[in-house]
């Protein structure tokens, strides 16, 4: 949007002194190669690099397979592969029905307060992966209050890492879920209960086949999520290896960085069927729902309503936990001899040597990921929506924003590591440096809010640009006095999105920081690495508190500000 | 609806320059370290107050990371000085020539053993710190386990899984305890020691501080770990004791060194000379039993006695040259085994 703005008052200034107008196809051409170019470097060449990295040695040079082969031939690194697919597989396992349960009290009941559990739910969402792991060691480590109930089993390791990252992972699978489930048509069921279909029948026939494609699709997010990500184990998996670990160690330890690209290469496996997964059941959910369709309505039923507040309770509960212990330990003077409360956890000079700079790095961060990466990202697809000319250019550049979503952030990570600071790479100077962090966030996020703003701009009737076009006014003014301010409510949702996750994200970055930009979710690492646990909880709930913080602002300014110009959506 | 647009516009365009202006008219010295998180603060702040023209800005990993990391850079070579690490890596670097020439005029107050004291010395000993055990007599008691005085005690079927110690690739207090074992025990020994403590450890801890904190916190019973950390855990009112094993400790020297290519050689030569004078030793002294001037020496309370008279006699000249062999043969025999389960 910013950089529209000069171009519209130069076209004015122009006009008036009789020049003629740039032409709108020109206009668009440079920006959709401008977003094609920011595209390539940001995604398809980090991706290539750590590509051609994996068949490299050391010194640069061709070897073909043999850095797979000499991770194959090495049994812990092997073991660790299974670690991971044991791992993934168990919490997918468990996340999937305890959060289709979750989304079906959402859906499907009369139960009271269901913004308030859906809220709660969602809780994870504003943290970094390892806080969950932080509250685990005070609840079942050595000194854990609940230490009990593993029964003499270690927390660090297996057990730990799945109660972890089932935690993290339960809102992602709530949110698909809830979106799954919220499809249905109401038809179906009052056919079924015209016709004397049990309940339990309608369930395996109606509801499940229904909400399938969600299921997939959820599975599929969340098995992504735990296997490549690195800060649970980092937190708690003891000396259970898995992939995210190895290739921590082998890159930053042992800066064995075939090996790493390797590991990489390996991770990008399960995203990219991931991805292609999701593709087909996308393309096929449409057919579903025909335009007919009634939404399907719950009548209150006052036994399965009670149930379902209880389950949604203790869920709701647990989650919160598994943030709160984290919270509650930061202010604990010396655990778990002195429980008297202090704040003294929180004067981080102390415990890292940056102090409490990586919080206002991360700050840093997350604003201007959030002001560019809109302004990119909302600018990228309205071009590519709403524009006519140089459709190749456009389709190109929509598969490439659609990339990012199928590599995890560990692997963008790496290929940021190879490509940009690779010595024959003008780019390098931006090696370890805020923008690098910042392209390499807003990258990483680039495909969600894309769509996002794919889907809010199709709302917008092509006749807009069809009159502006017979009225000979450019697609920018169009942009900018109707485009923009009606698709506000979603612009703003892109921004929050993008300023949470870079708060919270660790993996993509943790290879990224220099001397100067570490970021917060890094020093939790490091502070967590040196024994400062709580120092560590207390760096967490600030970026929860600010996440939330922020959260909490973007409903109020949506529902208050916003609201007052999205008036005439209303009937 | 406008107002509203040009608002955010302008609060974001601030929100910009405000980050982009905060510009510093010092020179910033990029400073790889491995010293402990807590020192980072008090040594900079020094170091600024006495050269004024520099900003510190540290890179601060565990020693086995920084050594990898700088060598991996040895092409172009990001930092430039190292302070606060092992001597034994830095002596590695001056090997390949990474490291530039420089004799403080300080250096001749310090003791013999901080002293490089070739022609042209490369590096100047700042601090040495030691391996020990941290016990927490707390859960000693509550197990039955009496506090350990040697070693060989860590051995004791009592200890199984509740035992850390630092990983040797990544901590350099991890590499000092076994390459003081295998110094006083010799090769064959030192590794059916260290076979036989294998089956005791809970874990191999990426920090050598960590592994006393969590004995301090209770979550271990015992860990080895760098001195100071169990004084100071200790000094915080954890239920532990800093024992320093009958047989001998190991120690490394920490040292600081120029990069060699640095475009700030002369800001970097400032700092060398600042670091070794009385004044800085008695900041590394805060954080420190063992100092290299010899009139900044003060054991803080809680130290440990006969630490002194513990001190192998340590050839860092074969830390250095066996470093890479000894660090390959650790994780074969252990990483292998502890993978698992």
């Amino acid at each position: 949007m910013a950089d529209l703005a000069p171009a519209a008052s130069r076209a004015i200034l122009s006009r008036r002194r009789g020049f003629p107008v740039p032409s709108e196809n020109a206009v668009a051409g440079i920006l959709v190669a401008l977003l094609c170019v920011f595209l390539l470097i940001s995604i398809a060449l980090p991706l290539y690099a750590l590509l051609s990295k994996s068949f490299q040695n050391a010194s640069g040079e061709f070897v073909g397979l043999r850095n797979f082969a000499a991770y194959f031939a090495n049994p812990i690194l092997v073991d660790s592969l299974f670690n991971s697919l044991f791992i993934a597989s168990l919490s997918t396992i468990i996340v999937i029905p305890l959060a289709f349960t979750y989304a079906y009290a959402l859906t499907r009941t009369c139960m009271p307060a269901k913004a308030l559990f859906y809220a709660l739910a969602l809780l994870p969402l504003f943290a970094p992966s390892l806080m969950s792991a932080l509250s685990l060691v005070y609840i079942f480590g050595n000194q854990g209050f609940l230490r009990w109930m593993l029964m003499g089993n270690s927390i660090y390791g297996p057990i730990g890492i799945v109660i972890a990252q089932v935690t993290y992972t339960f809102p992602h699978a709530v949110l698909i879920l809830v979106t799954a489930l919220g499809l249905s048509d109401g038809r179906l069921y009052e056919v079924a209960n015209a016709l004397g279909t049990s309940k339990t029948r309608i369930f395996r026939t109606v509801t499940l086949p229904g909400a399938q494609y969600g299921l997939i699709s959820a599975t599929f997010v969340v098995f992504t999520l735990v296997i490549t990500d690195f800060g649970i184990p980092k937190v708690i998996g003891g000396q259970y290896n898995v992939l995210a670990t190895d290739v921590y160690r082998a890159v930053v330890g042992q800066q064995n960085f075939e090996m790493g690209a390797v590991v990489g290469m390996i991770l990008l496996v399960p995203a990219v069927i991931a991805f292609g997964v999701d593709r087909i059941v996308n393309r096929r959910q449409v057919a579903l729902l025909s335009a007919r369709a009634v939404p399907y309505q719950p009548g209150p039923n006052r036994r399965r309503d009670i149930g379902f507040v209880i389950y949604c309770l203790v869920v709701a509960v647990l989650v919160a936990a598994a943030l709160g212990v984290a919270v509650w330990a930061s202010f604990i003077r010396y655990w778990p001899y002195n429980l008297s409360l202090t704040t003294a956890n929180y004067n981080f000079p102390r415990f890292d040597p940056n102090g409490w700079g990586p919080y206002f790095t991360s700050l840093k961060l997350a604003v201007l990921a959030s002001v560019i990466g809109t302004t990119v990202i909302f600018t990228g697809a309205y071009i590519i929506e709403k524009t006519k000319a140089f459709p190749f250019a456009r389709g190109f550049a929509h598969f490439l924003a659609m990339m990012p979503v199928a590599v995890p952030g560990l692997v963008l990570g790496l290929g940021y590591v190879f490509f940009f600071n690779a010595p024959w790479n003008p780019l390098n100077i931006f090696y370890a440096t805020l923008t690098i962090l910042v392209v390499n966030t807003i990258t990483h996020f680039f495909t969600v809010s894309h769509i996002t703003a794919l889907t809010a701009l199709k709302q917008i009737d092509r006749e807009f640009e069809a009159v502006s076009a017979s009225l000979k006014v450019p697609f920018w003014n169009t942009f900018r006095r109707v485009t923009v301010p009606i698709c506000l409510p979603s612009i703003l949702d892109i921004a929050v999105y993008l300023f949470i996750n870079a708060m919270t994200t660790v993996s993509a970055v943790i290879f990224l920081y220099g001397a100067q930009t570490k970021l917060a979710s890094i020093s939790i690492v490091h502070m967590d690495e040196a024994g400062f646990i709580a120092a560590a909880a207390a760096m967490a709930t600030m970026i929860v508190a600010t996440s939330v913080g922020v959260k909490i602002l973007h409903i109020l300014l949506d529902r208050y500000v916003l609201a007052r110009f999205q008036f005439w959506r209303r009937k | 609806m406008k107002n509203m647009l040009k608002l955010g516009v302008a609060a974001a365009a601030l929100a910009v320059a405000t980050f982009a202006g905060q510009a510093d008219a010092r020179t910033p010295l990029t400073i790889y370290t491995a010293l402990e998180n807590d020192q980072l603060g008090p040594i900079k702040q020094a170091i600024e107050a006495a050269v004024p023209d520099v900003e510190v800005v540290w890179m601060r990993d565990s020693t086995g990371v920084i050594t990898a990391r700088f060598l991996a850079e040895a092409d172009n070579p990001q930092a430039d000085m190292v302070v606060g690490l092992a001597v034994s890596s830095l002596m590695m670097f001056d090997e390949r020539g990474l490291l530039a020439s420089y004799a403080p005029m300080g250096a001749e107050a310090l003791r013999d053993a901080f002293r490089d004291d070739r022609d042209e010395p490369t590096w100047v000993g700042m601090d040495a710190y030691v391996g020990v055990i941290c016990f927490n007599t707390a859960e000693g008691a509550a197990a039955g386990v009496e506090t350990p005085t040697s070693w060989q005690d860590l051995l004791a079927p009592e200890f199984e899984g509740r035992i850390v110690m630092p990983h040797p690739a990544s901590s350099g207090t991890g590499y000092l305890t076994v390459a003081a074992w295998l110094q006083m025990m010799g090769e064959e020994d030192g590794w059916a020691f260290m076979d036989a403590l294998h089956q005791n450890m809970a874990a191999y801890l990426h920090s050598g501080s960590a592994p006393c904190v969590q004995a301090a916190r209770g979550e271990r019973m015992a860990g080895i770990a760098l001195d100071m950390r169990g004084v100071q855990e200790r000094a915080m009112g954890a239920p532990l004791e800093v024992v320093v094993p009958s047989e001998g400790v190991g120690w490394e020297m920490e040292a600081a060194a120029i990069v060699d290519g640095t475009d700030h050689m002369e800001l970097a030569q400032q700092v060398m000379e600042w670091l070794t004078t009385l004044e800085a030793n008695l900041v590394y002294q805060q954080t420190y039993a063992i100092v290299a001037h010899p009139d900044a020496q003060n054991f803080p309370d809680g130290y440990p006695e006969g630490v002194e008279a513990a001190l192998i006699d340590n050839d860092f000249g074969w830390m250095a040259a066996n470093r890479e062999r000894i660090l390959a043969e650790w994780t074969a025999r252990y990483e292998a085994k502890a993978a698992p389960r």
